[in-house]
């Protein structure tokens, strides 16, 4: 592999993160380096989502400190997240069911776009130009990602498989420094599965994009991610290289207990 | 202050009203998901159904019974046919057919029962309470009194059916999760053909005490605007919310009639009456500044 | 095979974001258009263009606003009236007061001042959504109309608010006849339409559908929700604006507040749902048919009652069409909820098909 493992970029300091009563996340701290491949994993409920949801502001941890690119803050916004270059799938498809699969990714670089509303609405030169510009860039990943026959196909009449596709996709098309996946390859058949673990690495390995993942599938986790974490009931139990996360007797233990 | 008393008293008093056609929209909204615009069309179609009903020589206690199997029956008619079509829309798609339900509603009704305004005599009379009226000297209306104490009845009767029966628990399982409400064993659809029922009956009662205050006309569809604000307040969800908030709107509302306008007179002058029609739901706007969730609701954060 | 898209290979992307990318529709649109320039001024009556193609034309001008904030943004307002009242009292006010005011200019201000009102009253979608924002756009309709009758400064001082719209004057010419209303009227909303179409397609459209499919992932990709739905008002509300300018002006001729009811509130907000939310051509035809609609069942009624021996009355026809409207409504929902539009869809998609079944 060309990329090389960087110095912290994203350090999260003590988590906590409360629902009424419900504790989602208690007191967690970890990192994630970069270009690295880092992989949340856990038992259901475990708060594997909160965190993510935290890292890019859609929930705002009670306690706890968020440091990214050096920046200490107590909670992110989303759209500043994004402009900063943290891009998203969700666990349940979050794409925009009226629109089409281009149009879906084309939103990805909204925040890319300068031309207002006027120029917009006038059509004028760089409203014009834009569209174009970034148009090129859209079908850049519309090639990457294989989909280039549907690409004027409305997202909902997808099947499953492919929308989750098209969601990275949208995520992809923000050119991000981080990624961020939750359970990008759940409900996915073999053939699937081994379509989206090449499409993370060769993200990962071409342009040196930082990958957290969530994912439940021993398997391909132990095999791609570089640090894996892992969580039970809103707590961190593991942290470490794959091999050391296997042999830690409390993550067996959680495994086991959940019946894994 | 015995003028301020008299004012606030008589705005709770009808604040009351107005908690009575909210409980409608709160019943619907808590069982099924859908906010139904058409309410205040119900509360119409009811009085027009038991003054429809009376005219053809029926006495009031019939009317009354054939108005509740009328109201019934549209319910069940308005679930099965249309509500369970949209099942898997979006809930502003389900709110826009209400509207259109309102609509048919409106249409039908009167061609059915007659269009011109009618007056309905439940039987209370809409006098001052003498007792009051020479020991303090205020105006509170024996009809807007018993009025109330009909609508704080039906709440409370409503509020344990809820509690105690096993379809009032299995509609409070149904606001919180289908998929509960299943197991308890009572299909989905006979769920909402009751609450639909249960609502018709609420707009009954609300058509009927409206109807005899301020005569059966097509106004009484207006009650629906009128109860809007009182969600907002109480939050779509809350049954106290529905009478909290009725309450505070009765009372706002004819407060703001009384001591605005002059106000606004002595600033701008000209006239400024007639500032109920906006008032309220400017006040709910100020509430949402600073509760979104409504008095009685729960703070909610959108899981993804 | 009238309507063929094989053959019609796009060599680059800009050709394949052409405001119609199909050659046929290019063709039709401009066909139209020579049509509704060129052909009707010359033979319809007087009754046509002021009752039914002015309306029309006004009526699918507003319902092109209420489809930019609800079809495509998801917003739901049922207060499109009022800013079409705002838009016809702004502009009578620049005309009464602005010495010399083109009477263009007069219609932009209109929708400018619409815009700005529509800015302050979509505010609370900062902090609420659904049904509670519908509300609080009806404490628009009702606080707008209220102001406009109590407030004797908007009206000039005439009694109970009514403004009887000056003339208007382009150029030295004056613009008297229906005909040349209508002319005016269609380049109107000629011009508006098209710029519609291109803010839809372009990436501020993008922005107001993704808050309208899924706002939580819409502001993960960097939208800020506030400010794009904002722009929704104020855009929706610039078109009912000046909507109601042209109501007032090249329409109806004087004007009183409680004219822009709730009443027709829902009426346009009929139009989008029986056009096709989310459509600019279904905002067209959503309101065409519910103008048309009652203008039919006007004939159509009396004719069957007196068919069947049925007593009729007037009133009676009006609950029939509240009646059908109610219906419709529903049936529209359930059945086609993409409207009269994703009907003429699924029909050029048959057509291109044609004479094969599949
Ligand atoms: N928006 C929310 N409101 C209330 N509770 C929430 C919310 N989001 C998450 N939770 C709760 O927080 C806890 C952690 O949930 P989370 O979705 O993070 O788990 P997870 O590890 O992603 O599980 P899964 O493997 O099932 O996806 C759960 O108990 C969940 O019910
Ligand atoms: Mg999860």
């Amino acid at each position: 592999m060309s990329r090389t493992i960087g110095d912290v970029i994203l350090d999260l300091q003590n988590i906590s993160l409360r629902f009424g009563g419900v504790k989602a996340l208690t007191d967690i701290s970890f990192d994630v380096r970069e270009h690295e491949i880092r992989a949340i994993i856990g038992p259901n409920g475990a708060g594997k989502s909160s965190m993510l949801n935290v890292i890019n502001g859609v929930y705002h941890p009670q306690e706890g400190a968020i440091i990214f690119r050096g920046e200490e803050r107590k909670k992110m916004e989303p759209h500043r997240a994004a402009t900063q270059g943290i891009a998203r799938t969700f666990q349940n498809i979050a794409l925009f069911k009226g629109m089409t699969v281009l149009d879906n990714i084309m939103t990805g670089r909204l925040t890319r776009m300068k031309a207002n509303f006027l120029e917009h609405a006038l059509w004028l030169g760089r409203a014009k130009r834009e569209e174009l510009e970034h148009r090129k860039k859209v079908e850049e990943v519309i090639d990457f990602l294989e989909i280039q026959h549907i690409r004027k196909t409305p997202v909902s009449r997808l099947p499953y498989g492919l929308q989750k596709r098209v969601e990275l996709g949208r995520a992809l098309a923000a050119e991000p420094s981080m990624l961020l996946l939750d359970e990008p390859m759940a409900g996915m058949n073999v053939e699937e599965k081994q379509d989206m673990c090449r499409f993370i690495l060769d993200v990962n390995d071409q342009l040196g994009t930082t990958i957290v993942l969530i994912e439940h599938d021993m398997g391909v986790v132990m095999d791609i991610s570089d640090r894996v974490v892992v969580l039970d009931y809103g707590k961190k139990i593991g942290d470490g290289v794959p091999d050391e996360v296997k042999n830690n007797p409390e993550v067996i233990k959680a495994y086991l207990g959940a019946g894994h | 202050m015995r003028f301020f008393l008299e004012v606030l008293i008589s705005g709770l008093l009808s604040g009351v009203m107005y908690s009575l056609v909210a409980l409608g929209f709160v019943l619907i909204y808590k069982a099924s998901g859908v906010f139904n615009f058409a309410q205040g069309a119900m509360v119409y179609l009811a009085a027009l159904s038991v003054v429809g009903v009376m005219e053809k020589g029926a006495p009031l206690w019939l009317a009354v019974i054939v108005a509740f199997i009328v109201m019934t029956l549209f319910g069940i008619a308005t679930e099965k046919f249309v509500l369970r079509k949209l099942v898997n829309q979006p809930p502003i798609a389900l709110f826009m057919a209400t509207i259109g339900l309102a609509f048919f509603i409106e249409g039908l009704a009167p061609m059915v029962f007659g269009s011109d305004p009618r007056a309905l005599d439940i039987g209370i009379v809409d006098e001052p309470i003498e007792a009051i009226l020479n020991r303090w000297g205020m105006v509170i209306s024996k009809f807007d009194l018993a009025a109330a104490a009909i609508a704080a009845v039906l709440v409370t009767s409503l509020a344990l059916f809820f509690q105690y029966t096993r379809i009032g628990r299995a509609l409070r399982a149904v606001a919180d999760d289908h998929q509960a409400a299943l197991s308890i064993g009572i299909p989905l659809q006979h769920i909402w053909a009751i609450v639909w029922g249960v609502a018709g009956f609420v707009a009954l009662v609300a058509g009927m005490l409206w109807g005899a205050r301020n005569g059966v006309q097509f106004a009484l569809t207006f009650t629906a605007l009128k109860a809007l604000p009182v969600l907002i307040i109480g939050g779509f969800t809350s049954v106290p919310g529905a009478i909290v908030g009725g309450l505070i709107i009765g009372a706002s509302e004819k407060l703001a009639e009384i001591y605005l306008p002059p106000l606004m007179q002595s600033a701008f002058g000209g006239n400024f009456g007639g500032i109920e029609g906006w008032f309220p739901y400017v006040l709910a706007l100020g509430f949402l500044l600073v509760r979104p969730e409504g008095l009685f609701g729960e703070k909610h954060i959108d899981r993804v | 095979m009238l309507y063929r898209e094989a053959g019609q290979f796009k060599s680059s992307y800009a050709a394949d974001q052409q405001l119609f990318p199909i050659l046929q529709d290019r063709v039709g649109v401009l066909l139209l258009l020579a049509v509704a320039f060129g052909v009707v001024p010359l033979v319809a009556g007087e009754y046509w263009f002021s009752a039914i193609l002015i309306p029309f034309l006004i009526f699918s001008l507003a319902a092109l606003g209420l489809n930019i904030l609800t079809g495509y943004a998801g917003q739901l307002s049922l207060g499109s009236a009022a800013f079409m009242a705002v838009g016809a009292y702004a502009a009578y006010n620049f005309q009464l007061r602005v010495d010399g005011i083109p009477i263009l200019l007069s219609f932009i201000g209109a929708g400018l001042t619409a815009a700005g009102v529509g800015i302050v009253f979509g505010l609370p979608s900062l902090w609420i959504k659904g049904f509670y924002l519908a509300v609080a756009t009806l404490a628009a309709q009702f606080f707008i109309v209220w102001c406009l009758t109590k407030f004797p400064w908007f009206s000039n001082y005439s009694s109970s608010g009514v403004i009887s719209a000056q003339k208007v004057v382009i150029l030295g010419h004056t613009f008297a006849s229906p005909r040349e209303k209508y002319l005016l009227v269609l380049g109107i909303v000629t011009v508006l339409a098209l710029m519609a179409k291109n803010l839809v397609r372009s990436s501020t459209g993008r922005a107001w559908m993704a808050v309208r499919d899924m706002d939580v992932a819409a502001e993960v990709i960097g939208i800020r929700l506030l400010p794009t739905k904002l722009l929704a008002f104020a855009v929706s509300s610039f078109y009912c604006g000046v909507a109601g300018a042209l109501y007032a002006f090249c329409y109806l001729g004087s004007v009183e507040p409680d004219g822009f009811s709730l009443d027709m509130s829902f009426r346009i907000l009929f139009m989008i749902i029986i056009g096709g939310m989310g459509s600019i051509l279904g905002s067209f035809l959503g309101a065409a048919f519910i103008l048309l609609l009652p203008i039919l069942l006007d004939i159509v009624l009396p004719w069957l009652a007196g068919l069947f021996g049925l007593p009729f009355s007037n009133a009676t026809v009006s609950h029939i069409q509240i009646l059908v409207f109610g219906t419709l409504i529903m049936f529209f929902l359930i059945v086609e909820p993409h409207g009269l539009a994703r009907l003429w869809q699924i029909g050029k998609e048959k057509l291109r098909l044609w004479p094969f079944p599949h």
